[in-house]
C-alpha cells in the first residue's frame, strides 16, 4: 500500500508536476501552431519559397478593407450596447429580489451556452422576411410589406440583424463577470453609505462603480478578443455580404485552398488580438499608479 | 408603502421584459422547426393553430441531409475533448486550488488568457499540420483543438472546487487511519465529483457549439454547426430551405439547454474569476 501509493502522492505533493501536462498540451497545440502561422505566411503556395508575396495579396484582396471596417463596427456597436445592458441588468439583480428572480436570471444567462450557429439561425428565424414577427407586424398594420434585412442589397440592414444576434447572445457574459464580481462587494460599505444617507445613484457612482472596475476591465478584455473573433453570425446571416476578418480567413482556405493567405488574416487577427489586449492592460496599469 | 409597490411593479416589469427578450426568440425558433413549409410561407396567422400545420418532416430532412451523422460526430468529437480535458485539467487544476503556489497569480493569469488566444490564429497552421500527418478531416484533429479551448475551463472550475473542499475532513479521514490514497479516493473524490462532471459537461458543450476549427478542419466529417454552415451555402441566400434552418436550431440548442440546467451553478464561477 505504501509503495503503491508513493509514487502518486509525490507527485500530488508537487503542483508543478501536476500543472505540467496542461501547459505542455497548451505549447504544442497553441504555442507551435502561432509561430508555424509565420512560416506559413511567408511561404510561397507552390514554391514553397520565402516570400512577401501572400501579404500582398491578402492585403489586396477587395474585401479585406470592407473585412476590417465591419470586423471594428461589430466589436464597437456590440460591446457599447453589452455593457449598458448588462451593467443594469447586473444592478437590477442585485439590488431586487423577488419570488422567481433566480428563474429569471438563469433564464437571461441561457445564450452563454448556445452556440454562435443557433443564435444566428434564431435571429434569423426572429428577423427573416416571412418570420413571426414580421406576420405580426403586418396583422397590426405597422407596415405594409415585410421588412427585409437580408440580401446584398439590404446587407446594411443585414449588419443590423448581425448587431442584434451578437448582442443578444453575449450580453449575458458580460453580465456575469460583473454580477459575480458585484456579490464579492463588502456589504459593509453599503451600510456606511445608508448611515450618511447616500441616494443609490450616489452609492453607484462612489462605491458601486469604482469597485467594480477591475471587473469591468478584465469583461472588457475578454469580450473584445471574443468580438473580434466574430465568425458564424456574420456568415450565416450575410455570407459575405457584410465580410469580417475571420469569415475572410475562412473563405481563402475553404473556397481558394490558399492556406498561406489564410495565415496571413489569421496572424492579423492574432496581432489586433495582442495589441488591443496589451493596450487595454497599459491603460489599466497607468490608471492605478495615478 | 406605495413606493414600495411602484418598485416592486416595476421589478416585476423588468422580469417580464428579460424573460421575453431571451425566450421569444428560442421558443419561437424551435416552434417554426415543427411548422409544416406551406403554413410557413403561406399562413398569414402569427402562429398556425390548426393541428395540421405541424410536422416532423423538417426534421426528417435535415436528418435525411446528413445531421444524422454529424450529430454522431459532434457527440464522439465532444466524448474525446471531455476524456481528454478532464485527465489533464483536474491535476492542473488540483494544483491551483490545493497548494500556494510561487506565482500561483502568474499561472492563473497564463491560464485564463489561453481562453483569449484567437481559434483562428491556431486552427489555420494546425489544418496544414494535420494534412501533413494525415489526420486532417478526422474526429481526433479537431478533438485536439477542441482540448484546447476547453482545458482552461476546466483548470479553473476544478482549481474551484478543490480550494472549496475543505482540509478537515481529509484531515480527519488520516486521523481514523486512512492512507493518503484512501484520503483521496474515499474523500476528496466524491465530494470533487458533482463539479468535475460540471467542468466536463462544459468541456463537451464547448465543442458542441464550436464551429470555426470545425468548418475549418473537416471536409466530410463535419461536426452538426460545420454542417450547418456549408449547408448554409455561404449565407441564407444559399441552398438551404428554412425549415431546414429551424429544424438545425432544435438539434443545436436543446443539447445546450439540458448541460445549463445542470452546470448553472458553475457558470458564475467560470466567468466570475476574473484574475
Amino acid at each position: 500500500m505504501q509503495v503503491k501509493g508513493s509514487t502518486l502522492l509525490r507527485a500530488l505533493r508537487s503542483p508543478y508536476i501536476l500543472l505540467t501536462p496542461s501547459f505542455l498540451y497548451m505549447i504544442i497545440i497553441m504555442g507551435y501552431p502561432i509561430l508555424y502561422a509565420i512560416n506559413l505566411a511567408l511561404r510561397d503556395p507552390t514554391t514553397n519559397e520565402f516570400t512577401f508575396n501572400n501579404i500582398v495579396v491578402a492585403y489586396r484582396y477587395y474585401k479585406f478593407g470592407e473585412a476590417l471596417l465591419y470586423t471594428f463596427i461589430i466589436i464597437f456597436a456590440v460591446i457599447i450596447l453589452d455593457f449598458i445592458l448588462a451593467t443594469l441588468i447586473a444592478l437590477y439583480f442585485f439590488t431586487s429580489r423577488f419570488k422567481g428572480s433566480q428563474i429569471v436570471f438563469y433564464i437571461f444567462i441561457i445564450p452563454l451556452t448556445l452556440s454562435e450557429v443557433a443564435a444566428a439561425l434564431i435571429w434569423y428565424t426572429m428577423l427573416s422576411p416571412t418570420s413571426h414577427l414580421n406576420k405580426f407586424l403586418l396583422e397590426l398594420g405597422v407596415i405594409e410589406e415585410p421588412l427585409q434585412l437580408f440580401g446584398y442589397v439590404f446587407r446594411h440592414r443585414t449588419l443590423l440583424a448581425i448587431i442584434i444576434a451578437e448582442v443578444w447572445r453575449t450580453t449575458a457574459l458580460v453580465f456575469i463577470i460583473l454580477y459575480a464580481n458585484m456579490q464579492l462587494l463588502n456589504r459593509e460599505y453599503f451600510e456606511a453609505a445608508d448611515v450618511f444617507g447616500f441616494s443609490f445613484l450616489d452609492k453607484l457612482r462612489h462605491i458601486i462603480l469604482p469597485l467594480l472596475k477591475p471587473a469591468i476591465e478584465s469583461a472588457l478584455i475578454i469580450r473584445t478578443l471574443l468580438a473580434l473573433q466574430v465568425y458564424a453570425t456574420p456568415l450565416v446571416l450575410s455570407g459575405l455580404d457584410i465580410p469580417v476578418l475571420s469569415t475572410i480567413t475562412y473563405y481563402w482556405f475553404t473556397e481558394r485552398f490558399n492556406i498561406n493567405v489564410a495565415s496571413v488574416y489569421a496572424l492579423i487577427i492574432g496581432v489586433i488580438a495582442l495589441t488591443l489586449g496589451s493596450l487595454y492592460i497599459r491603460t489599466l496599469r497607468v490608471r492605478y499608479e495615478v | 408603502m406605495a413606493r414600495g409597490f411602484t418598485k416592486s411593479i416595476l421589478s416585476y416589469l423588468v422580469a417580464i421584459s428579460i424573460v421575453v427578450w431571451i425566450l421569444a426568440p428560442i421558443l419561437l425558433s424551435l416552434l417554426s422547426a415543427f411548422i409544416r413549409v406551406e403554413y410557413y410561407y403561406g399562413g398569414s396567422s402569427i402562429i398556425p393553430l390548426s393541428p395540421q400545420a405541424y410536422t416532423l418532416d423538417n426534421i426528417r430532412l435535415l436528418l435525411i441531409l446528413g445531421a444524422h451523422s454529424a450529430l454522431i460526430r459532434s457527440f464522439q468529437v465532444g466524448v474525446i475533448v471531455v476524456i481528454l480535458s478532464v485527465i489533464l485539467g483536474i491535476p492542473a487544476g488540483y494544483a491551483l486550488g490545493r497548494f500556494i503556489l510561487r506565482g500561483g497569480g502568474t499561472v492563473k493569469l497564463i491560464i485564463l488568457s489561453f481562453r483569449l488566444i484567437p481559434v483562428a490564429l491556431i486552427t489555420v497552421p494546425i489544418a496544414k499540420l494535420l494534412l501533413t500527418v494525415g489526420l486532417y478531416d478526422s474526429v481526433v484533429g479537431l478533438a485536439l483543438v477542441h482540448t484546447a479551448l476547453a482545458l482552461p475551463f476546466v483548470i479553473l472550475i476544478t482549481a474551484n472546487i478543490f480550494a472549496s473542499i475543505p482540509k478537515d475532513l481529509e484531515e480527519a479521514g488520516l486521523v481514523f487511519g486512512m492512507s493518503r490514497f484512501q484520503v483521496l479516493l474515499r474523500i476528496t473524490a466524491p465530494l470533487a465529483l458533482p463539479g468535475i462532471t460540471a467542468s466536463a459537461l462544459f468541456a463537451f458543450l464547448i465543442s458542441w457549439n464550436e464551429v470555426f476549427a470545425a468548418s475549418v478542419l473537416t471536409l466530410t466529417e463535419r461536426t452538426l454547426p460545420a454542417f450547418v454552415i456549408s449547408a448554409l451555402g455561404g449565407g441564407t441566400r444559399g441552398v438551404a430551405p428554412d425549415p431546414f434552418k429551424f429544424a438545425a436550431i432544435l438539434f443545436l440548442v436543446l443539447p445546450a439547454i439540458l448541460i445549463m440546467a445542470y452546470i448553472r451553478r458553475y457558470l458564475i464561477v467560470m466567468w466570475g474569476a476574473t484574475r
